[in-house]
């Protein structure tokens, strides 16, 4: 049911920083994203998490710094030619195209690598399927709930063949189970095309399960680094952040 | 092609739709003289409203000036034709590029500069109206004292040089309104069309989704500026006459789009149905009140009109209209 050929690759985000007037809002951050991998991007609220995809999917230009996806430079190129270089981002808040069917506001991220409409819309169909929304393909998206909204927005990026996937909080607002369904998907998506994922979430229950790898930020600063484990019990992790709490 | 044209329209559609051109079609036939230059008008507002629309409407970008691609094609058009006897056939060809390439250099400031909005309709607005003073202080253009056309002897028809009866210029702009609502409803449902349609609903998240926005947006103004030089041309040779304060004024460009206010702004049956409503009434009002000596009585009313639209209908007549009717949910040829 996951269309297409196997497709991925490396992302590499060195000494990447955004001022605004005055404001460091990310602050020098670099990581790395082997092909294929699943990375997480935590951290408290304001930490420079989304200015980062912005950066990276070219909504922002960065002050100083590199994004490169499979060893080429994406800065100073467009958000729609990233996207065609094989970046595909859901936003944070929503944003459907509101007058226009389910299937049709997928189709239009098909519509970066065919201009054959039916096949457009075939595709829109396979990823609205896939994320349980073949359903609701002729309803707009005002009439549908949040959840599903955000798997409308998932389904859209996922619609543009992306090599690497940034998904900035896809799971926020979703029930456990919805949360589990969800992971499952992203989790076979990235086992059998093999796609890249870098997601910013603060459902810890999704970072856990999913992520390879975590970078943690803070004040626009990346202050630990690692596999889930060792980031969950690093302590300057457990102060800013997790709080001293258990983890589910 | 008449597939893609067809495709998920409900039957009754269809058969309202042949019947509505069955009885324009007709309309010469049993209307007077004055029901026919009404029906003119009527349709050279669809026309122009559509074009209009395909803007708006459609890709989302607010034009209030487009009086001016009207003034740039019935201009051009009657310009070659007085001075050097340049058949309109010939004549439509310059004025088309002239308006088209007017519209890409303001598509071009407000979309590479990022004017959007209501800014982006201040740009427009802006052109047309230092476009009419050019025109205004121009001798050869007739300057304020007006371009006219040499009117032969009206009883025969001249196609070569459009001259001709008001009947001649009721077929030719129903013909142009049809063949503009099939090539919207071609476009809507290409890949252009839902593009467009992806950056009027957020562009932010069209171009992440790979929707390369300048080159859309002017696609849209290019199509849009050369539709409207066409009914430029048209305008020139039914009326004979081009004054610069009455075909470039921002009021011009405002009762341009009423029609498409009212009937329904991105809708495709829309801008017909709201000027085959607005003009007649503005008409018929105007003829009503004609011995109590008014000014501007059709302005207000039209401002009425808006005013309650707003108010009441504010997505247009027409999706009500369909909904009623049964149309709607088809995405057609007369629907969202």
């Amino acid at each position: 049911m996951i269309a297409g050929a196997p497709r991925s690759a490396s992302l590499k985000v060195e000494g990447l920083t955004r001022r605004f007037s005055g404001l460091t809002a990310v602050d020098y951050v670099s990581f790395e994203v082997p092909p294929g991998a699943i990375h997480a991007l935590i951290g408290p609220n304001g930490a420079g998490k989304t200015t980062t995809f912005n950066m990276i999917a070219g909504a922002l230009k960065p002050t100083s710094g590199d994004v490169s996806l499979d060893g080429h430079s994406l800065v100073g190129m467009r958000p729609d030619e990233i996207c065609r270089a094989g970046v595909g981002r859901t936003f944070q808040v929503v944003r459907p195209f509101n007058a226009i069917t389910v299937i049709d506001n997928v189709a239009v991220g098909a519509l970066s690598w065919t201009s054959d409409m039916a096949a457009a819309r075939r595709y829109a169909l396979d990823m609205l399927e896939l994320l349980g929304l073949a359903d609701k393909r002729n309803a707009l998206p005002g009439s549908i709930t949040l959840p599903d909204r955000k798997c409308l927005e998932v389904a859209r990026a996922l619609a543009t063949k992306p090599k690497l996937l940034l998904l900035d909080e896809v799971m926020a607002g979703l029930r456990p189970t919805e949360t589990d369904r969800m992971v499952a998907t992203f989790r076979r998506l990235n086992k059998e095309t093999g796609v890249t994922i870098v997601l910013i979430e603060h459902v810890m229950r999704a970072v856990m399960a999913l992520s390879h790898h975590v970078v943690v930020l803070n004040y626009g600063k990346v202050i630990a680094q690692g596999t889930p484990e060792q980031v969950t019990r690093n302590p300057d992790v457990l102060a800013c952040y997790l709080g001293a709490e258990e983890l589910s | 092609m008449i597939a893609r044209l067809t495709d998920g329209l409900p039957p009754r559609a269809l058969a309202l739709l042949a019947a509505f051109a069955a009885v324009m079609a007709a309309a010469p036939f049993f209307a007077s003289d004055y029901v026919l230059s009404v029906l003119i008008i009527s349709l050279y507002f669809a026309f122009v409203g559509q074009a209009w629309n395909l803007m708006l409407g459609f890709a989302g970008q607010l034009s209030l000036g487009h009086a001016l691609f009207v003034g740039i094609g019935a201009y051009t058009s009657a310009a070659l034709f007085t001075h050097f006897g340049v058949s309109p056939w010939v004549g439509v060809v310059a004025a088309v590029a002239l308006s088209t390439l007017m519209g890409c250099v303001i598509g071009y400031l407000g979309f590479r500069f990022s004017i959007r909005g209501v800014y982006f309709a201040l740009l427009t607005i802006a052109f047309a109206e230092f476009t009419g003073i050019m025109v205004d202080n121009n001798a050869w253009l007739g300057g304020s004292a007006g371009l006219f056309l040499p009117v032969k002897n009206a009883g025969s028809i001249d196609l070569l040089n459009l001259r001709g009866p008001p009947v001649l210029f009721y077929y030719m702009i129903l013909i142009l309104t049809g063949a503009a609502l099939l090539l919207c409803r071609l476009l809507l449902n290409s890949k252009l069309g839902l593009y467009w349609q992806a950056i009027r609903d957020d562009q932010e998240a069209a171009e992440a989704a790979g929707v390369p926005l300048f080159r859309y947006k002017m696609i849209a103004v290019a199509i849009s500026s050369a539709l409207t030089g066409v009914a430029g041309v048209w305008y020139a040779f039914y009326y004979n006459n081009l004054f610069p304060e009455s075909t470039f004024a921002t009021g011009r460009s405002i009762e341009l789009i009423l029609g498409t206010v009212v009937g329904g702004v991105g809708t495709l049956f829309g801008p017909i149905l709201g000027a085959l409503i607005l003009t007649p009434l503005g008409e018929l009002l105007t003829e009503l009140t004609s011995g109590l000596q008014i000014d501007g009585i059709k302005t207000f009313f039209w401002g009425f009109c808006v005013v309650a639209i707003v108010l009441f209908r504010p997505s247009g007549v027409w999706p009500w209209l369909a909904g009623l009717l049964k149309l709607d949910r088809s995405t057609g040829g007369d629907g969202r």
